[in-house]
């Protein structure tokens, strides 16, 4: 017989091996060979260069519309980097998304002059109206809120853009008008390129 | 070098330009607090991204007050590293840090090695002003390290350790501000992350950020167990280090004493991994000899240079980094496993104990081990060869738990057959050490010649990458040795290339060998501790009458009763091992 310890049974670090957890944890790259030779091209038209870090996720998001795990491994690799420092990088700058942006990336100011003239109400609204928060899409994909600092339009504060369009003095109550403007709308042109 | 002359608490202290505050107060005997900062002379290993601003100091005409360890002195320049101002501000730093920090010190596995904890002490901080938001996140657990971040005081230390030192790239600071933490690639758990368990990261972390699992609870279960026969092996290292732990000047040799202390706890037979590492050398020299014969007899497939496998947090590295260089390391498994093999079977029969029945605990100066010895391919049906693997400090902790008076203990020897070892299975501690005992014994097996000086003082020394050209009687061997994954990386990238000119590589994962293992007691970022248990191993082995592993009347008797030939069939059997691919573990790439 045995004796037991008092703590044998809350002990927390009794490590037990979870395989099937691990497979399911395992980064699965299911990108197109043409998304991963365009990261590539990008990579490459920085010279593989570690130092180019930052450019190579601007122009890969640009393109590709976000940075997925599955992405961030490639370039890591490409850079000879870990990737955990390139995850780093990316959860440091707000610019950069792990989630897809929407169809209309929707963007507000916060920058001083559009936050003390009502921003923080607008985006209430926007939050309230998309049922999302920052940083998130929409569950179909239409749109998705980003929050920034500052588009050189002070003089239009608050200001809030759909895309690349610019909408100056909103007012919370204009939320709703907007929204409607892209909800039917076909138009291609807004729409970021999506993986 | 163009030399600055400044003032710091009224000395006048003369030193190179760019020298920074910190170290030109050191050299006058001013010690500076610091958190963040570590660093561990003539081992290129630097710690300083000045973010703990701690050891702050107010300089004369100087608005803000300076951080000592990034600001450079200037000619001229007066420094007051102790006025009412600096006291004042780095212990709102320190009561700051503290209010984002859990108040468990008395039960938290750090406490009385946590630097955070001294430093508080140090300042006496009795209160802390502030309240506010604490940050938290999940706790992570692998085969090996603990993380529990909310003791995380972003030192960057570990970071520093794992991407520069050890270029493994498992962790890094991610987001931002209050919610930055150092963590895996897309915060996985340590366990899917390139991590090797090289404990590096363990051993300098200042607080109980990263910590090891601790095995004693089982090891204690099955010391217990009446039905069990608990047998105990001790890495060459443990010897050289164990002592600090109890007081002892580092460097201080406790082999008898440790031997003592493990038979008074109850383990029925103190065995020592020393025999195992002279095993390890039979197999690996006899491994060498062959694959350089066939290289002489100009065999394209001599798969050379060999590379020694004794290191787990180095295997675990290779799998994940150099999936296309497996077939280059020695298939010899580490002396840890190739002694559980050994105990569990030979031993075992030879007392009559079923392998069930037997549990063989290891002390270890390494994280690593903990993992290894739950790898699959070392288990049989099931039961591992190795069921436990501590480290020194564990095992430090686990005397004094057992109420043993360590410093007063007599001398005691290890038990036969697998505690009896030579002096090459000792310098197995040290970078360098393990192909100088191979080079021991390939030279008298390979010239049929005795060696008139044992000592290859060419492979000892710090330096990051060394070589050393060996006469094997007319034969030059090349022989290249790194320690620290950075520098065995280069070492692998050039056979990668076909650009190798070595014979045979040593490779250690930690800088310094295991004598600095992650599992050792903390150094502190003190480097003297290290170069002292180096020497101590050395020692142990001048004091060893048999020095050369093939000189071992129990690993004769062993060959002659139980395995035949080195690299023989049952060798290979028990003591050969196979590597496994991992680069895919974290990454799959589909193409479709």
């Amino acid at each position: 017989m045995v004796p037991k310890l008092i703590c044998d049974d809350d002990m927390v670090d009794i490590y037990t091996p979870t395989t099937s957890d691990k497979d399911s944890l395992k980064v699965t790259i299911k990108l197109s060979v043409e998304k991963i030779n365009t990261i590539n091209r990008i990579c490459a038209s920085f010279g593989n260069n570690p130092e180019e870090l930052i450019n190579v996720l601007h122009e890969t998001q640009n393109t590709l519309g976000y940075l997925p795990a599955e992405v961030q491994e490639i370039i890591a690799h490409n850079l000879k980097i870990s990737a955990a420092q390139v995850y780093g990088v990316v959860t440091f700058y707000s610019y950069f998304t792990m989630v897809p942006r929407g169809d209309y990336p929707i963007s507000v100011c916060m920058g001083t002059a559009c936050y003390v003239r009502g921003a923080e109400k607008i985006l209430e609204e926007l939050k309230k109206e998309l049922k999302i928060g920052i940083g998130e899409t929409t569950p179909d994909q239409r749109f998705s809120i980003s929050c920034l600092r500052c588009v050189g339009a002070c003089g239009l504060a608050p200001v809030l853009m759909v895309g690349e369009k610019v909408y100056g003095r909103v007012a919370p109550d204009d939320v709703r008008k907007i929204l409607e403007e892209y909800k039917n709308d076909n138009d291609e042109e807004y729409k970021c390129q999506q993986l | 070098m163009e030399m600055i002359e400044l003032n710091i608490d009224n000395k006048v202290v003369s030193v190179e330009k760019g020298t920074t505050i910190l170290k030109a107060a050191h050299k006058v005997g001013i010690d500076i607090p610091t958190l963040c900062h570590m660093e561990l002379h003539n081992m290129n290993i630097e710690n300083k991204p000045g973010s703990c601003r701690v050891c702050v100091v107010e300089v004369d005409g100087r608005r803000n007050l300076a951080p000592a360890c990034v600001t450079e002195v200037a000619a001229g320049m007066v420094v007051n590293t102790h006025t009412a101002r600096v006291l004042n501000a780095r212990k709102t730093i320190v009561e700051l840090l503290i209010s984002d920090h859990p108040y468990d010190c008395l039960v938290c596995a750090k406490s009385g090695n946590c630097e955070l904890q001294s430093i508080a002490h140090k300042f006496g901080i009795r209160r802390i002003h502030f309240k506010g938001e604490k940050s938290t996140y999940r706790r992570d657990t692998s085969p090996s390290i603990i993380r529990d971040v909310d003791k995380c005081i972003m030192c960057r230390r570990c970071e520093m350790m794992c991407n520069e030192v050890q270029t493994v790239g498992a962790l890094s600071a991610v987001n931002r501000g209050f919610i930055s933490v150092v963590a895996p690639a897309f915060e996985m758990d340590l366990e899917h992350s390139p991590c090797t368990y090289c404990g590096q990261c363990v051993s300098v972390c200042p607080t109980g950020a990263l910590t090891e699992v601790d095995s004693t609870n089982k090891v204690l279960l099955a010391l217990m167990d009446k039905s069990k026969t608990v047998v105990v092996q001790t890495a060459p290292s443990v010897r050289a280090a164990l002592g600090e732990e109890f007081g002892l000047p580092a460097g201080t040799l406790v082999t008898g004493k440790m031997v003592a202390a493990l038979r008074s706890m109850g383990f029925k037979y103190v065995f020592d991994t020393d025999f195992a590492a002279d095993l390890t050398i039979m197999e690996e020299g006899t491994e060498l000899l062959g694959r350089l014969k066939a290289q002489l007899a100009g065999e394209s497939n001599a798969k050379l240079p060999i590379l020694t496998s004794c290191c787990p947090g180095w295997v675990n590295f290779m799998e994940h980094n150099f999936p296309d260089l497996l077939h280059i390391p020695s298939t010899a498994k580490s002396p840890q496993q190739m002694f559980g093999a050994i105990a569990k079977s030979y031993f075992a029969d030879q007392i009559g104990v079923k392998r069930q029945d037997m549990v063989v605990v290891s002390v270890m100066p390494c994280l690593a081990k903990k993992y290894e010895c739950q790898r699959d391919e070392f288990k049989v049906d099931g039961n591992p060869d190795v069921d436990f693997s501590m480290t020194t400090r564990e095992l430090a902790d686990f005397i004094k738990q057992s109420n043993i008076d360590f410093l007063n203990l007599p001398d005691e020897d290890f038990d036969n057959p697998l505690g009896e070892s030579t002096g090459a299975g000792v310098i197995f501690g040290n970078t360098g050490g393990v192909i100088e005992a191979a080079c021991r014994t390939a030279y008298e097996l390979y010239t049929g010649k005795k060696l008139d000086v044992i000592e290859f003082e060419s492979l000892r020394g710090i330096e990051g990458i060394r070589s050393a050209k060996l006469d094997f009687d007319g034969l030059t061997l090349n022989i290249g040795i790194a320690h620290g994954l950075s520098n065995a990386r280069k070492l692998l990238d050039e056979v990668r290339a076909g650009k190798s000119k070595y014979h045979a590589i040593e490779i250690m994962a930690c800088t310094g060998g295991c004598i600095a293992g992650g599992g050792q007691p903390y150094h502190h970022g003190n480097s003297e501790i290290l170069r002292r248990r180096r020497d101590a191993i050395y020692t142990e082995d001048e004091g060893k009458t048999i020095r050369k592993s093939h000189e071992n009347p129990y690993i004769l008797k062993l060959y002659k009763d139980f395995l035949g030939q080195p690299c023989g069939h049952k060798s290979h059997e028990l003591l050969h091992t196979v590597y496994y691919d991992k680069s895919k573990d974290e990454v799959t790439i589909h193409h479709d």
